[in-house]
């Protein structure tokens, strides 16, 4: 266990104390005084190393991670799990914009609001599930070119608008569920919006589970309502737009 | 609609068999990836509709029975209504499809390279023998830094303190430019690989990732990172000598890029790391780059996942106002910059983007590196020039122009057989290049080519060490930026100026 005082430390010397330590075999980190220092867990590894982050970081933490854990207990900034293959994001707070860019697995849970673009491009690929469960709202762009994995819209603060616009465009794999009904007519055509069934919810229930118990949530606060799922209507949108000179 | 019985577009070229020296041996049959041919039982016959002229079939005929000519059934000449429009218009009526090929654009634009000639020493200035004398070719590619620390060790010899960035080095100035594992064979890969290893210089895996069996040339690899962030993961990005940020290409800039599902079969899918039969869709623009700050963003990702070991190189295409976006990414952290012509070649892009956008890669480059050394931030940055090079003169002339190295990508495939048919969207490659047919990939050795291609860059850059000596330079990164050495004929004053060079006589 190692506690890393940030105060006024700039990201290159901090991600470099994070890399030392895991060379030198620590799992657990404290980061105190965290004020906007980017890229904390970008590229590391190691299944069993958790690093608690107090204050506020900056962007792309947990960029390009394969396996580690990182605990926000604030809110953080963009690009968080940016290609993501591996590992768990949790942040007690709202989140910025871009949250998962092209991550292909491990779990990003966030606890109020995402931003805009969350999800794009997410992919799953064998046994490899990236999971993103958000507690609030998010906005506009949502899930655009989303490939595979799993998203959860839990819109928990039961704002009549949690969604944005251009929602799920472009969207060739991968499953979101929503604990809200939404106007489904102004979405893309590319998508396709199901009840979920006991199937889903059991599929689900893991997740669902990891994620109450992040926050501290009595599970049946999340899981009373119905959910609705959205899925791709082809793994090819674009199959039928071009020729050949 | 209901599609229509018939077709306006006639065959674009015939395949004659000479019946009296044909033996029926069917060898054309098996070698058309188009299936031209088949066996009428008593003869071949041939379906000229399938034909593209890749040249297979004849190189492989061995009683030379073969002949592929133009269709002399000809559309009326017209100037304006040019058969190429007329045929689009006749394709796009049918099917409703974006028009799309392979390979970079057939259009017959000015080609700068050719009007610009170099400089040689006579009388004055001797010339250098590279036969006798040493001419060096090796190059570094990467950020070099503005000032040097130099001090004493303890026996009082001098030693260099500062902390080189890190750097690629190419023992002569060419890579092989970006061609992914999906968009061409793994055996077309693995010849760039093995020719790279042997030359000591580099190949770029494009934004399909890194192939297992190509993991052990790592030494020789440059790693993409593009829009869908493809096979991109921590041990990809520190598994060659350089990580490339590809933001756009010469013959499409400003658009993504679809490998199409039917492509994607297993080994693809383990290699870009997605299912297989989904589309691979590269959005077209990063969705976290939309401004010189977040291309910074994920420039400094990219080097704190590899810590700072790794150059970071980011490919851009050519377009209006390039010498400014350079010098924006130069300013973001890029320790390369990868610029691409025009003229470049692709797996497949619309031809309405690559025969009408970008600038010509000569042009190019003058600004940049003019405007860069204006800046005083030439050093931070090599720059790589791309967009057809199609001969050892064209690189010579990029370096003069203000390239540290050049990228070949049409010319390395013409070495493994292709004729420059553009078919390559197709995924029929008759050569094994641009197709993933297990019996078309098969016949594609990569120890052969890769020994061609071995070949074809020593001739090159012997021929630049010939000219190196004529110019009396002995290294060729003295020639880098040396504008004065080139002369233009047979341009405007405005086309001289963007060049940044003489008018010959002057």
């Amino acid at each position: 266990m190692i506690t890393i005082d940030a105060a006024g430390m700039h990201y290159k010397e901090l991600n470099r104390l994070i890399r030392e330590g895991i060379g030198k075999g620590i799992k657990k980190f404290f980061l105190e005084n965290i004020n906007g220092q980017y890229y904390i867990g970008d590229g590391i590894k190691g299944d069993d190393v958790v690093i608690n982050i107090n204050g506020t970081p900056g962007n792309d933490i947990g960029a390009f991670m394969d396996g580690p854990t990182l605990i926000v207990n604030n809110n953080a900034q963009d690009n968080i799990g940016n290609t993501m293959n591996a590992g768990k994001i949790i942040i007690k707070g709202d989140a910025g914009d871009v949250v998962g860019y092209g991550m292909r697995g491990g779990r990003i849970y966030i606890l109020g609001d995402a931003g805009y673009r969350v999800g794009i491009h997410m992919k799953g690929y064998n046994e490899q599930l990236p999971v993103i469960i958000i507690g609030g709202k998010v906005g506009s762009f949502f899930a655009e070119y989303m490939a595979g994995g799993i998203i959860v819209l839990l819109g928990l603060n039961d704002s009549d608008e949690f969604d944005g616009e251009y929602f799920a465009s472009g969207m060739h794999g991968g499953t979101i569920y929503l604990r809200k009904k939404i106007d489904f007519s102004k979405y893309s055509k590319d998508v396709e919006l199901y009840e979920a069934d006991e199937n889903d919810m059991i599929f689900l229930k893991k997740y669902l589970t990891e994620y109450a118990d992040s926050f501290n949530i009595p599970y049946e606060e999340i899981s009373g309502k119905p959910f609705y799922k959205i899925v791709p209507s082809s793994a090819r949108p674009y199959a039928h737009l071009y020729t050949s000179a | 609609m209901t599609k229509s019985s018939f077709s306006n577009i006639q065959s674009e070229y015939l395949a004659l068999i000479d019946h009296n020296k044909c033996v029926r041996c069917k060898r054309c049959i098996q070698n058309c990836g188009w299936g031209t041919y088949s066996f009428g039982g008593d003869k071949i016959l041939a379906d000229h509709s399938k034909c593209v002229a890749c040249g297979r079939c004849y190189t492989y005929c061995p009683e030379g029975a073969i002949s592929i000519v133009k269709n002399p059934t000809v559309l009326r000449e017209n100037a304006n209504w040019k058969e190429g429009l007329i045929k689009n218009i006749w394709r796009q009526s049918e099917t409703g499809g974006i028009v799309i090929s392979g390979m970079g654009t057939t259009f017959k634009y000015k080609k700068y390279f050719d009007h610009i000639l170099l400089d040689a020493c006579q009388v004055t200035n001797p010339s250098i023998d590279p036969l006798r004398e040493p001419m060096e070719l090796r190059t570094y590619l990467g950020k070099k830094p503005s000032r040097l620390d130099v001090g004493l060790d303890e026996n009082g010899e001098p030693v260099l303190k500062s902390k080189m960035p890190p750097q690629i080095e190419l023992q002569t100035p060419f890579v092989f430019g970006a061609m992914s594992y999906g968009s061409i064979s793994l055996n077309a890969q693995k010849a760039m690989a093995l020719a790279a290893r042997a030359l000591g210089i580099v190949m770029n895996t494009g934004e399909g990732g890194l192939h297992d069996d190509l993991v052990p040339f790592g030494k020789n690899i440059i790693v993409q990172v593009a829009s869908g962030r493809f096979g991109v993961h921590r041990d990809y990005l520190n598994s060659g000598v350089a990580v490339e940020i590809k933001i756009g290409q010469g013959a499409k800039p400003g658009i993504g890029g679809h490998l199409p599902g039917e492509k994607i079969g297993a080994d693809i899918s383990k290699t870009r790391m997605i299912p297989v039969g989904t589309d691979a869709i590269s959005p077209a623009p990063h969705h976290d780059i939309y401004s010189i700050e977040d291309l910074r963003q994920l420039i400094y990702a990219v080097k704190e996942a590899t810590d700072y070991e790794k150059p970071v190189s980011v490919k851009v295409a050519a377009v209006h106002n390039i010498a400014a976006i350079v010098s924006g990414i130069v300013r973001a952290g890029a320790d390369i910059v990868y610029i691409d012509g025009y003229t470049g070649g692709t797996g497949a892009a619309p031809n309405i983007i690559k025969d009408h956008v970008g600038i010509p890669i000569e042009l190019a480059l003058a600004q940049v590196d003019e405007r860069l050394r204006d800046e005083g931030i030439r050093n931070e940055a090599s720059i790589i020039a791309a967009g057809s090079i199609r001969s050892s003169a064209d690189a010579v002339k990029a370096i003069a122009l203000g390239a540290d190295a050049v990228a070949i990508g049409t010319a390395a495939l013409v070495v493994m057989g292709c004729h420059v048919c553009g078919k390559c969207n197709t995924g029929n490659c008759s050569w094994g290049i641009t197709t993933q047919r297990p019996e078309l990939v098969r016949r594609l050795d990569p120890e052969v080519y890769g020994e061609r291609l071995y070949n074809l860059i020593s001739a090159w850059s012997h021929e630049i060490q010939e000219v190196l000596g004529a110019m009396g330079v002995n290294s060729i990164e003295s020639l880098r930026g040396s504008r004065e050495r080139l002369r233009g004929v047979e341009l405007t004053d405005a086309e001289l100026k963007a060049l940044g060079i003489k008018h010959a006589g002057l």
